[in-house]
Order: structure tokens, then C-alpha cells, then sequence
């Protein structure tokens, strides 16, 4: 039993490791910019210091909140066309990180429209009776201030992501997850299953303390 | 010198009615008085000063600073415009995760100020306002009252010719708002900037303003120089802050016991008139009693302004005449009761 257990890890899990960090390096930079600069445009769009524009901000509202409405196994499902035509399979580490690079764009979107608006509106109106470029607030001021919630929401969309990615082993997208289900589940290796889970368990722990300590750090409150 | 012409501002929806909370405004600042807008809350005072440089944009009027109309800037033109207004505000506002070098740095860049030179600058700044050896912390770690002083350095960073401030000592104590006062006062000994100061406390007035407008509903009820403003008060408004600040009311129990012979008044002396031989002269020419039940001296601008509470007792024609005494003799008398 636990022989057959090693045996199993020792030949799938590398693979399964390296096919996650994949998903989730994919995903997770996509987000990183993509979602920032969403979230950007969700936030300057709403504001009135800033360019309210009534039409591009219902526009964006809508696109995320649908995209966050959508049950992840159901966005999957809805992306294989998207994923022939970019990868050329619905299989594997890359085709799933399409779906996981959607949700993550949309989730992380709300979260940093979520953490500027956490900004001092007197604070920006301080900058803007300077006469300061609006450019340069949302450089020095709106993402200094907002800094220690961005780094609060990368790391909440990291931890999410884990979750997302081993949804994606479900439609053969591979990576840790998929393990936990394949031989965990559907062959009643109840020790393969506990190990994957305790990785991802302490993957998530320490994603999660990284990210408060580094957005305690940044916080100069 | 800024001039606001017809100045009204109202909020909610457009063309229905909103609240008005600035309501035709006229008002003209001279270059480089220190000019105070004085109200109870609620009064249209920040909403008012905030137009001055277009954070509110007004609903009509015009604000002309040295006779240009600044209400169309839009763009790369307002900043121009506001590049020569400091604001400083009541909580200050500054950047919490920025030093306070990165704090003033931040103004001169938006100044276009080159950044190899910014550092001096920033240095130059904070030694005006006394905080030389705070350029590289944080704002967190500061007081109320040096926080403010950062604030005034980031508003002066661009030489502007006016500063703004909007009810910039309200959130301080005593110490700090004096503190924040005499950086004030020298910044005015040294340059000829407009100061426009904002408040509902009339203790600072008293200490700093040259002139004084007060604000009361979204209207100036009263302009005048702050010594007129405090002896002579002429709005219901204006008396009443300005009876609140010098707290010298007389408690219900002695207003109510008063007898059918005996009359309560104010007294106001201004200047060199003294007050005691005139009091000691009408008991000695009348046949009446005089008290005094309160009083004080206060000094604005150097200039003494003396109040007295005092109960005068006597026989109806001759306290008439008594009083009629007094009132040649001080500057101005008010009955009480």
C-alpha cells in the first residue's frame, strides 16, 4: 500500500508539479498585468477626479462580472473553441491556463478596483491642487497608496488560482490537482491523495503568509 | 489679488433643486493680505475655497486671480493655474507611503522643478517650516502639527502666490496650532503671498487674519477687518461668534436676578480709552451703583480691545442719564438686560 503510494508519487509528480507552475505562472502573470490594468480601468472610469467615463465603466462592470459569475468548470467548458484556436488542444497545462488566466484577469480586476478605492480621496486632492499630471497621481500617489492592498490582492488571486488549477485536472489540464483526483479519487489511493493535498495545503499557507508579510512591510501606516 | 464674482455652488441633481451650498458670492482679496472666511459648519466656507482653485467646480460665477478668469481652465492649463495655489487641508493629506522628502518632491515634480535640484529644494522647504531633520521619515511617525508643516512645505514647493487652507488648524491641538500659525506668520513676514484661511475658529482669526469675511447658509454676511470684526460686530452672526469666542456670558441666574432698578450691559473700550476712570467717574457724578460681573482684554493685531459686564443700580432718570454717561465715554455699550 504505501510502497504502491511512493511508487505512484515518485512517477507522477514531478511531472504533475511542473505542469501546475505552468497553469500557474501562465495565469497568474496574465492577471498580474492584465487584471491590474483592469482593475485601473475600473477605478479611473468610475471616478470623477479622474476621466469618468459612464460607457466604458458599465461596459468593464459587466465583462467581469459575468466572467466571475460563471462557474469555473462552466468557463472551461466554454473555452475549449478558445483553447483550439490558441493552442491547438484542449488538453494539457497551456489550454487550461487560458481559462485560469480569464477568471484570474476578472477576479484580481475587482480586487485592485477594490484597493484604489481604499485611496484617500483628500489624498489625491491634495496631489491635484499641486497641479500634478494625472499620470503622475496615479504613478506616486494613487499606487503607493494602494500598494500594500495590491500586494493583499495578488496574493488572494494566487491562493484562488491554486484552487482554479486543480479544477482544470478535471478536463485533463493536468498538475497537482488532477493527481489528487485521478489516483486519489477515482482509484481509491487515499495516500496519494492526502499527500497532493497536503502539498497544495502547505503551498497555500505559504503563499499566504508571504504576501501579509510583504503588504505589512509596504504599509507605512 | 483674486476676485470671486456671483460664486454659487449647489449639489444634487441639475435643475432640480439641489442644496445650494454657495449662494452669489462676491468677494475680492487683496494681494498679499492674509484674508479669513469665518462661519458655523455647515456654512459653505470649504465648499467656497475650494472653488478658488476649481477642485469645485462652481455652478456660476467666475474667479478671477489677478484679473483672469480661471473657471474655463481645463487640462494642462488648470494645472497651471493651480501650480500657483497651494492648498494645505484639515487632515493634511499627505502620502502615507512616501517620505516626507518624496511628499514635498512630489509637488516640484509636478512643478516640472528638475529632479537633480528637487533634494536641495525639499531641504531649503522644510527648514522654513522647521523640520529639517524629518526628510526622511515616514508621516506616519509625525505629529499632528509637523504634519501640517510638511503639508505647507509640499503647497509653498512651487513659489505660488496664493495659499489656501482649508481649516488647516481644526484638527489640532493648542501647541501644534500655534506651531502652524507662526510658520504662517513667517511665510507672510517673508514673501507677499495671499493667504486665504478658512476656519470656525475665531481664536486663530484673532491671531492672524488681516481681514475677515463671515460665511453663514452659503452667504458672506459681513466683511471687515478682523479688529472691526471682534469690537464691532454688526451681523446676528458674526455677534454671535464672536460673543462665543470671548466667552463672557453671563449666566441665567444673574441675568434672571436682576432687580426692577438695576440694568445689565456691555461695555466695549478700544485702545487707549481706559475703562476705569469712566466706570469710578459715573459713580462719583451719579447717584447709582456700578459692578462688575465680567470683563476681559484681549489684544488683535496690538491693538487692545477691553470688554466689560457690568450691572448698574439706580434710580430711573439718573441711571439714564448715567448711562447715557458711559456710552460718550467708551466705544460702544450694549444692554444686556
Amino acid at each position: 500500500m504505501l510502497a504502491e503510494t511512493f511508487e505512484i508519487l515518485q512517477r507522477e509528480l514531478g511531472k504533475a508539479v511542473i505542469e501546475t507552475i505552468q497553469m500557474m505562472a501562465i495565469s497568474m502573470i496574465s492577471a498580474l498585468i492584465l487584471g491590474t490594468l483592469l482593475g485601473l480601468l475600473l477605478y479611473i472610469t468610475s471616478n470623477q477626479m479622474f476621466v469618468k467615463q459612464k460607457v466604458v465603466n458599465t461596459v468593464a462592470e459587466v465583462v467581469v462580472n459575468v466572467i466571475r459569475s460563471i462557474p469555473f468548470v462552466i468557463l472551461m467548458v466554454l473555452c475549449i473553441p478558445l483553447m483550439q484556436a490558441l493552442v491547438g488542444t484542449n488538453i494539457g497545462p497551456k489550454a487550461a491556463a487560458i481559462p485560469l488566466s480569464i477568471a484570474a484577469i476578472a477576479f484580481l480586476a475587482r480586487l485592485v478596483d477594490g484597493a484604489f478605492r481604499e485611496v484617500d480621496t483628500g489624498v489625491i486632492e491634495a496631489a491635484l491642487s499641486t497641479g500634478a499630471s494625472l499620470p503622475l497621481i496615479l504613478r506616486k500617489v494613487v499606487f503607493v497608496e494602494a500598494f500594500p492592498g495590491l500586494l493583499r490582492a495578488f496574493t488572494v488571486t494566487f491562493v484562488n488560482l491554486i484552487g482554479f488549477s486543480a479544477m482544470a485536472g478535471l478536463v485533463g489540464g493536468g498538475g497537482i490537482g488532477n493527481l489528487a483526483i485521478q489516483y486519489g479519487y477515482y482509484r481509491y489511493e487515499t495516500g496519494v491523495m492526502i499527500i497532493t493535498v497536503l502539498i497544495l495545503v502547505v503551498v497555500v499557507q505559504v503563499a499566504q503568509n508571504f504576501g501579509d508579510f510583504l503588504a505589512k512591510k509596504a504599509t507605512k501606516r | 489679488m483674486i476676485v470671486c464674482k456671483d460664486i454659487s455652488v449647489s449639489f444634487g441633481a441639475k435643475g432640480k433643486d439641489g442644496f445650494h451650498a454657495v449662494k452669489n458670492v462676491n468677494l475680492e482679496i487683496e494681494k498679499g493680505e492674509i484674508f479669513g472666511i469665518v462661519g458655523p459648519s455647515g456654512a459653505g466656507k470649504s465648499t467656497l475655497v475650494r472653488v478658488m482653485n476649481l477642485l469645485q467646480q462652481p455652478t456660476s460665477g467666475q474667479v478671477l486671480i489677478d484679473g483672469v478668469d480661471i473657471t474655463k481652465a481645463k487640462g494642462s492649463q488648470l494645472r497651471q493655474v493651480r501650480k500657483n495655489i497651494g492648498m494645505i487641508f484639515q487632515h493634511f493629506h499627505l502620502i502615507s507611503g512616501a517620505t516626507v522628502c518624496e511628499n514635498v518632491a512630489f509637488a516640484l515634480t509636478a512643478g516640472g522643478y528638475p529632479k537633480e535640484k528637487q533634494r536641495a529644494r525639499v531641504e531649503e522647504l522644510l527648514q522654513m517650516v522647521g523640520l529639517s531633520d524629518k526628510i526622511d521619515v515616514y508621516p506616519q511617525s509625525l505629529s499632528g502639527g509637523q504634519k501640517q508643516r510638511v503639508a505647507i512645505a509640499r503647497a509653498l514647493a512651487n513659489t505660488p502666490d496664493i495659499l489656501l487652507c482649508d481649516e488647516a488648524t481644526s484638527a489640532l491641538d493648542l501647541e501644534s496650532t500655534e506651531e502652524v500659525l507662526s510658520v504662517l506668520r513667517k511665510i507672510k513676514e517673508t514673501s507677499n503671498i495671499t493667504i486665504v484661511f478658512i476656519t470656525h475658529d475665531l481664536d486663530a482669526a484673532k491671531k492672524l487674519f488681516d481681514r475677515i469675511a463671515v460665511m453663514n447658509k452659503g452667504e458672506i454676511v459681513e466683511v471687515n477687518d478682523t479688529y472691526s470684526i471682534f469690537a464691532n460686530p454688526q451681523h446676528p452672526v458674526t455677534k454671535m461668534l464672536v460673543n462665543r469666542n470671548f466667552e463672557l456670558d453671563v449666566p441665567d441666574f444673574v441675568a434672571d436676578a436682576i432687580q426692577a432698578d438695576e440694568e445689565l450691559y456691555k461695555i466695549y473700550y478700544v485702545g487707549e480709552k481706559a475703562y476705569d476712570p469712566v466706570i469710578n467717574e459715573v459713580a462719583k457724578r451719579f447717584d447709582v451703583d456700578v459692578s462688575i460681573l465680567h470683563g476681559k482684554i484681549d489684544y488683535i493685531h496690538r491693538q487692545a480691545l477691553g470688554i466689560l459686564v457690568i450691572k448698574v443700580k439706580g434710580k430711573d432718570d439718573i441711571r439714564k442719564e448715567a448711562v447715557q454717561y458711559i456710552t460718550d465715554h467708551v466705544y460702544r455699550l450694549e444692554k444686556l438686560k
